[in-house]
């Protein structure tokens, strides 16, 4: 017996409403997160992530709110994402119920945030959300992999590889790899780029970007991701929690 | 009804224990009050970030005192994630020992493993008569940790004039990568799990209705 792989389903959340299309006929509200959250945790899910996408001031307390909700009836892991800036961010949403949270863009212009909040709530509450793509044309990066910040609109110049490094050493417990080429193109997870990852980090990887179909979660696994992450084909019902769960199975890894 | 005090000393995702206790109809109260911590039928202890802190942190407000103070009067106690590590002797997280509670004979040290954090859903053995582990035995529970007690074994608790008497050592092993560690400990009224309970989906709730049931 070994330690399962984790199959996540991501929630993006704005102003209180899932956005990206949910399609599940046996939910009275398919856009309220807190019932989604419930039937994912019905439906096996080894945790779940909440992502604020706005992450304005004037949402903030609806999201607390969310969490708070969701946290009352799922007893599952629990990351929030989206908005945090600063240590007191992390408490806020540790006291109303997450077990995790995600920093991205903040942690890029402050790396010192990381350690900051390592030191004071411990390094495996920190994940760092990474949106990853590949250099096109001229390549100012070593590992031809690069950063962005706004969805993907905004080119950091930092070599991803290099950043997921520096994190682990900063003290980022899990790396969230969303791979920006892949997202949304249900063509598979960008395995190269887990790859490249792996080799450089120990901390947990969560592969995101690209899945599709049951199939293309075994490889991403293959890769050297220890959790995988998927929104739409879950909010779709493309896939299931339990279709995946079976792939991953049946290429030999262990599940929950 | 039942009470169950969850200690508040700062550390620990304390909102989810809280709510898992709640949905178990317990009357739930987050404090670092000791007479409350005391007179609870059960008492709580979570813990999350480093073992230094941690034991820093519950010093500060005098936990240590209240735990041993409702072992020595037989009251359960549960200590959860670096809860638990704090029972054991000593913390090795920054190279120099940290002590702790030494209520259980060992040092809780680095994994090793290809992968740290040890972070997800994981098998356990439970040993025979496992009051804790009862009807889970096969299950998963949520790990998230960088280190562990290695080994357990009954300290010398004379000094805390704390005598377990002839109440047996139960011990519940994990491995994971090159590591086996204490996943579960139980001893008397003291029982301490490495993994999450109240993250561990219905197996955590069997858990804990298991160790109310000792109350």
């Amino acid at each position: 017996m070994s330690l399962a792989v984790r199959v996540i389903p991501c929630l993006d959340v704005d102003a209180g409403r899932v956005v990206k299309g949910v399609h599940f006929e046996n939910l009275r509200d398919a856009g309220d997160p807190v019932e989604l959250a419930a039937e994912y945790y019905r439906q096996g899910a080894d945790e779940l992530t909440f992502l604020d996408v706005t992450a304005s001031s004037s949402h903030r307390q609806t999201m607390v709110d969310v969490v708070s909700r969701t946290a009352e009836q799922i007893f599952i892991p629990l990351t929030v994402g989206g908005g945090v800036r600063a240590p007191e961010d992390v408490d806020s949403l540790l006291r109303c119920g997450a077990d995790k949270v995600g920093v991205n863009t903040a942690a890029i212009n402050d790396p010192t945030l990381i350690g900051r909040v390592a030191e004071r709530f411990g390094n495996q509450v920190l994940v760092l959300s990474v949106d990853a793509r590949r250099e096109q044309g001229e390549r100012h990066t070593q590992s031809g992999f690069e950063v962005t910040t706004m969805g993907g609109r905004k080119s950091t110049g930092i070599d991803a590889i290099w950043w997921v490094k520096r994190a682990q050493e900063l003290g980022a417990g899990e790396i969230l790899l969303n791979s920006m080429d892949a997202d949304g193109t249900q063509q598979g997870f960008d395995l190269e780029m887990i790859k490249a990852v792996r080799k450089e980090v120990k901390i947990p990887i969560i592969a995101s970007g690209g899945a599709g179909k049951a199939a293309d979660f075994p490889p991403a696994i293959e890769a050297g991701a220890d959790a995988v992450l998927a929104a739409s084909i879950f909010h779709y019902g493309k896939v299931t929690i339990g279709e995946v769960k079976n792939a991953i199975k049946a290429a030999g890894y262990t599940v929950r | 009804m039942t009470s169950v005090v969850v200690f508040d000393y700062g550390f620990g995702n304390v909102r989810s224990m809280v709510r898992a206790l709640a949905d178990l109809d317990l009357d739930v109260t987050l404090t670092s009050d000791h007479r409350q911590a005391l007179e609870a039928n059960g008492l709580v202890v979570p813990g999350v970030g480093a073992f230094g802190a941690c034991m820093e942190g519950l010093k500060s407000v005098g936990g240590d005192t209240v735990i041993k103070d409702r072992l020595r009067a037989g009251r359960p106690v549960l200590g959860v994630c670096v809860g638990e590590q704090i029972m054991f002797e000593r913390g090795m997280e920054h190279g120099t020992g940290t002590p702790g509670l030494g209520l259980i004979k060992g040092d809780v040290e680095l994994l090793d493993a290809d992968v740290v954090p040890h972070m997800g859903w994981d098998t356990v053995e439970a040993p025979e008569g496992s009051v804790l582990m009862k009807g889970v035995e096969g299950e998963r529970f949520y790990f998230v940790h960088s280190f562990a007690a290695m080994s357990a074994a009954p300290a010398d608790t004379s000094g805390d004039q704390l005598d377990f008497g002839d109440a047996e050592e139960r011990v519940t092993w994990c491995t994971y990568g090159r590591s086996r560690f204490v996943a579960a400990y139980e001893r008397g009224p003291l029982f301490a799990t490495q993994f999450h309970p109240e993250k561990s989906a219905e197996a955590g709730s069997q858990l804990l209705r298991n160790w109310i049931a000792t109350f």
